[in-house]
């Protein structure tokens, strides 16, 4: 048998139905790929070497009683440290929750269980996913598989460098500025923010509730389509949850792998293809872009003007949304407790843990966010923010009536080397600079890989109308048809 | 400190009183206003509680349309205008027993606006304006171990009970109340009182202060007449009618004494105390906590049907002031009697007396009487007397039989009070009926007029008015058990009078 670890989750699910290999098999050539390489790249913060096994026995006892098991039966994933999983140790790659284990799953772990698909572990991430280089997590960094000495994108760093680390075929991320996008543009995999209300937020520790989106991850387009499948869809328990059936991306990722584009209007983000971006970025997007001209699509430029708005009006709703959110972490129920000597005050003990338990990028977004929701301030800040994303609302429902989708690379440059930005809030923040408009407005949006610069990846971003999600599967398959996949140097 | 208060009439003549207040009322769902956790009183501490009500990372919130429908229909009941899109707020603030340390509430977008409540005091109808109706989650409690009070103060332990968390929490707040006068503290247990009652008529509530199902902060302000008003307290922890009544008129008196000593109010939180009817100061205001309220972003927005409201307007009980004056009228009582049937606190009863078959009259003679001053002797309420209207319909019954006087009904209805047993019972095995037979009676009437020959012949000559001797001897004789009515007659009859 071929290497197990260098496969598709499409391909290993069919061996698995197949009985050509055991869900067993698979998940030991999982764990033996993480013991064997995770120690330089710190993918994970917690493997589950029982739990996985377990579920991959009961995966295979299942098929052997011939019972009818899901699409991705037997494939391992990994989750982002962002999801609470029952019993599993749940961070949020922060100090403020080390050793908590969950009481319960969040409904995505659910669904992942009820698939039959084996969570390896709990992956790796910017503190409470704020961060574009995972750089913030309390547990060390990541890095990035094609070159140890870059980052792999944050906040899901680690879901994204397992997968190029070949640690394991599907993962689980969390997108609320860019963090399933842009990690997976900078490791040369496939990253998906569904529309908004697609995939449930219940047990996803919240960082910004009404931008928080978890998404799959994967190496390929309709892997990608087929966890979207299985972990998308209405949820009772989350009240922003859409109560309509998840449009079929698998179909549509299978129509776009047939190479034809035809009838599909594109257009280009005239904002994101000016200076912003480095120039290598940019020839692998016009590259890109003539592949998909090729293919059939027409390739229009779209202006929206208010989308140079969109970083400022985001780094208020944010914050202001995540100092609210972290409020509850005050070591009165759950994780860390510090300074509770029995002659400290409660508001000590509460300010203690929480400035023992917060890393520096936390505390100066709950401070960002508790002064611009502040009396007096807060119609100038998150008032004046909350109409910008009106604004950016407004640009992207114009844009969709002249094209089907929108395109623009997904982040304005390559990898960047450890430690060049940790020092430059600003800077950081701009590697989120062409995927936040789409949180703001809550449509959906891919990042598929599509090109080479400095020998390191480049992504495409595809943007759709909310609840369109199969349109840019079908775009980024034809995409991915076109120039291919994209394998990191050997580890 | 011991200040002399001044006397009621004189900080009524002195200065006006404004007043507000704030209820919050739990209701009575099923299951908790963001999660299926059951609602009941009591409970082991943190047996009632799941991941969304202990605040637990990842968890969310779904609003309990049973409870959105519970508000809306008290909003209609209080003449509101019902939001057709609205939206919860957080309210920001650390507390250990706010299990996320923020509170789901409403701030500029209550789903009830601009409402009105009649309320009756002195025979005037007062109309109490309620600005805002909103829906939010309770807090759970904290109970403070080690010290001598039972407060934060001195404890060496806090432990908290989130069984209360997340139960819904309607609150009802009203326009400033300004013009009552001296009536200020009567407006406001009539208030209360009325607002309570309306609620227990939708049924969304059991209502009960003591269990803290209904809640009450009371604001007080004094003014002197023609300027601004004064800076106002919250008086907290009252809860009772009774209490409400004290605290607005302990609080007109306090801030007088302050006003007269020429201080000034502080803008403050008090709260009531029951055993002495005094306030003591709480947190002061003045540095106001900045709850930097903004929508709740993990709830959408509540934007309830106009038809389904019609809906529920439509199919409102008919509510308490309606339902009294429709009483009032079917009874045939003028506004004063009415009035005292109200505060005697007897409307339900009568009403269940008649329905189990009593003239209006009758009913609201047994409970307006013998019924009220036993209730009053004893301290209870009338409706814990011990007497049921069934029973009073019972008794009623008998005297309409004749089997009862009036004053062997009293008889029975102490037994019945003393609970031992039902009207026809106590009779029976107190051989308290009537004495019908008029036979037994002829010969009881024969043998007084035989015995008083004197009297008979008065009576015989024209003087009908010297019956009455003639009738209490045979009242002696039958110990009471006849009816005075007949023996009347039969005295004049046997001595051939036209009565």
């Amino acid at each position: 048998m071929s290497d197990l670890t260098r496969m598709t989750a499409t391909e290993i699910a069919a061996l698995v139905a197949g009985g050509e290999t055991s869900a067993v098999e698979v998940t030991r050539a999982h764990l033996d790929r993480i013991a064997a390489v995770d120690d330089r790249v710190h993918a994970f913060l917690h493997v589950d070497t029982d739990g996985a096994l377990a579920a991959a026995r009961s995966v295979d006892e299942r098929r052997a009683a011939g019972e009818e098991l899901g699409p991705l039966a037997g494939v391992p994933v990994a989750v982002k440290d962002v999801l609470a999983t029952r019993g599993v140790p749940t961070t949020v790659g922060s100090k403020i929750l080390e050793g908590w284990r969950p009481p319960y799953d969040a409904t995505i772990v659910q669904r992942l269980r009820d698939a039959g698909t084996v969570m390896l572990g709990k992956t790796n991430m910017d503190e409470f996913a704020m961060g574009s280089s995972t750089e913030y997590s309390a547990y060390g960094p990541t890095h990035n598989p094609w070159d140890l000495s870059r980052i792999p994108g944050g906040s899901g760093g680690g879901s994204a460098a397992a997968l190029a680390a070949y640690e394991a075929p599907l993962a689980i991320g969390s997108d609320t500025g860019g963090s399933i996008r842009q990690p997976g543009a900078v490791t040369g995999t496939v990253g998906v923010k569904p529309t908004y209300g697609g995939t449930s937020r219940y047990g996803l520790v919240a960082f910004s509730s009404s931008l928080d989106t978890p998404g799959p991850c994967a190496r390929t387009v309709l892997d990608a389509a087929l966890l979207h499948q299985v972990i998308g869809g209405h949820d009772p328990r989350d009240s922003t949850s859409i109560p309509q059936p998840v449009p079929d991306v698998v179909a549509a990722a299978k129509l776009g792998a047939t190479g034809d584009l035809t009838g599909v209007r594109l257009g280009i983000v005239s904002e994101f293809v000016g200076e912003g971006a480095e120039p290598g970025v940019m020839a692998a997007f016009r590259e890109s872009v003539d592949a998909l001209a090729k293919l059939g699509a027409e390739i229009v430029e779209v202006s929206c003007p208010t989308f140079a708005y969109a970083l400022p009006a985001y780094y208020l709703i944010a914050p202001s949304e995540c100092s609210s959110n972290l409020a509850r972490f005050d070591g009165v129920r759950f994780g860390l407790r510090v300074g509770d000597d029995g002659n400290r005050s409660l508001e000590e003990v509460m300010s203690l843990t929480r400035e023992a338990g917060f890393g520096p990028e936390v505390k100066r977004r709950i401070m960002i966010g508790t002064y611009a929701l502040s009396s007096g301030y807060y119609d100038a800040y998150y008032g004046q923010a909350q109409k910008v994303r009106t604004l950016i609302t407004r640009d992207f429902t114009t844009a969709f009536e002249r094209v089907d989708a929108l395109i623009s690379p997904t982040t304005p440059s390559v990898a960047f080397p450890m430690g060049a930005r940790t020092a430059d809030p600003y800077q950081m923040y701009l590697a989120d600079l062409f995927t936040i408009p789409t949180n703001l407005y809550g449509g959906p949006g891919i990042s598929v890989p599509c090109g080479l610069s400095e020998g390191l990846p480049v992504g495409l971003q595809v943007m759709a109308p909310t609840m369109a999600d199969d349109r840019m599967y079908r775009v980024a398959a034809a995409l991915e048809s076109a120039v291919g996949t994209f394998t990191p140097p050997a580890l | 400190m011991t200040t002399t208060l001044p006397a009621y009439d004189e900080v009524v003549a002195r200065y006006e009183p404004v007043i507000g207040l704030e209820t919050h009322v739990e209701l009575g769902t099923n299951t908790k206003m963001f999660c299926g956790c059951p609602t009941d009183f009591g409970g082991e501490p943190n047996t009632r509680v799941c991941p969304v009500c202990l605040g637990l990372p990842g968890s969310l919130p779904v609003a309990n349309k049973a409870a959105i429908e519970a508000i809306i229909r008290i909003g209609l009941a209080l003449n509101c205008s019902i939001a057709e899109w609205c939206r919860f707020a957080r309210k920001n603030y650390f507390y250990p027993d706010m299990p996320k340390n923020f509170q789901i509430s409403q701030y500029d977008e209550p789903i009830c606006v601009d409402g009105y409540l009649d309320v009756e005091v002195g025979g005037e109808t007062v109309r109490i304006e309620i600005e805002r109706v909103h829906l939010e989650e309770d807090t759970g409690k904290t109970l403070h171990v080690g010290g001598a009070t039972g407060r934060i103060h001195g404890a060496t332990e806090s432990l908290v009970d989130y069984n209360r968390a997340g139960i819904p929490l309607v609150e009802i707040v009203t326009k400033p109340i300004a013009g009552t006068g001296s009536l200020a503290p009567d407006v406001a247990r009539a208030y209360v009182a009325e607002l309570r009652d309306v609620i227990r008529t939708l049924g969304v509530s059991d209502v009960r202060m003591e269990e803290g199902s209904l809640r009450c902060d009371v604001n007080t302000s004094l003014n002197l007449p023609g300027q601004e008003w004064g800076t106002r307290t919250e008086t907290k922890n009252v809860n009772s009618l009774r209490s409400v009544e004290r605290a607005v008129r302990s609080e007109m008196l306090r801030q007088a004494s302050v006003l007269d000593a020429g201080g000034r109010i502080t803008q403050e939180t008090r709260h009531f105390h029951e055993d002495t009817g005094d306030t003591t100061p709480g947190r002061s205001k003045e540095t106001a906590t900045d709850y930097r309220y903004f929508p709740e972003p993990d709830l959408v927005p509540i934007a309830p049907d106009p038809a389904w409201v019609a809906e529920l307007k439509a199919a409102l009980p008919e509510l308490p002031r309606v339902h009294r004056r429709r009483l009032q009228q079917q009874w045939g009582l003028s506004d004063l009697d009415m009035q005292s049937v109200l505060n005697a606190g007897a409307v339900e009863l009568i009403e269940a007396t008649v329905a189990a078959g009593t003239t209006p009259a009758a009913a609201r003679k047994w409970w307006l009487g013998e019924l009220s001053r036993r209730a009053n002797e004893s301290g209870v309420e009338l409706a814990d007397i011990g007497a049921t209207p069934k029973q009073v319909a019972e008794l009623q019954g008998l005297v309409d039989a004749g089997k009862l006087n009036d004053k062997l009904a009293r008889a029975v209805l102490e037994g019945v009070v003393d609970g031992e047993g039902s009207p026809t019972e106590i009779m029976t095995n107190r051989g308290l009926e009537v004495v019908s037979d008029t036979g037994a009676l002829t010969a009881a009437v024969d043998e007084a007029i035989a015995a008083n020959p004197g009297i008979a012949d008065k009576i015989r000559s024209g003087k009908v008015a010297a019956a009455g001797a003639l009738v209490g001897a045979v009242m002696k004789t039958t110990r009471g058990q006849a009816d005075a009515k007949t023996v009347r007659e039969l005295v004049l009859e046997r001595l051939g009078v036209q009565g």
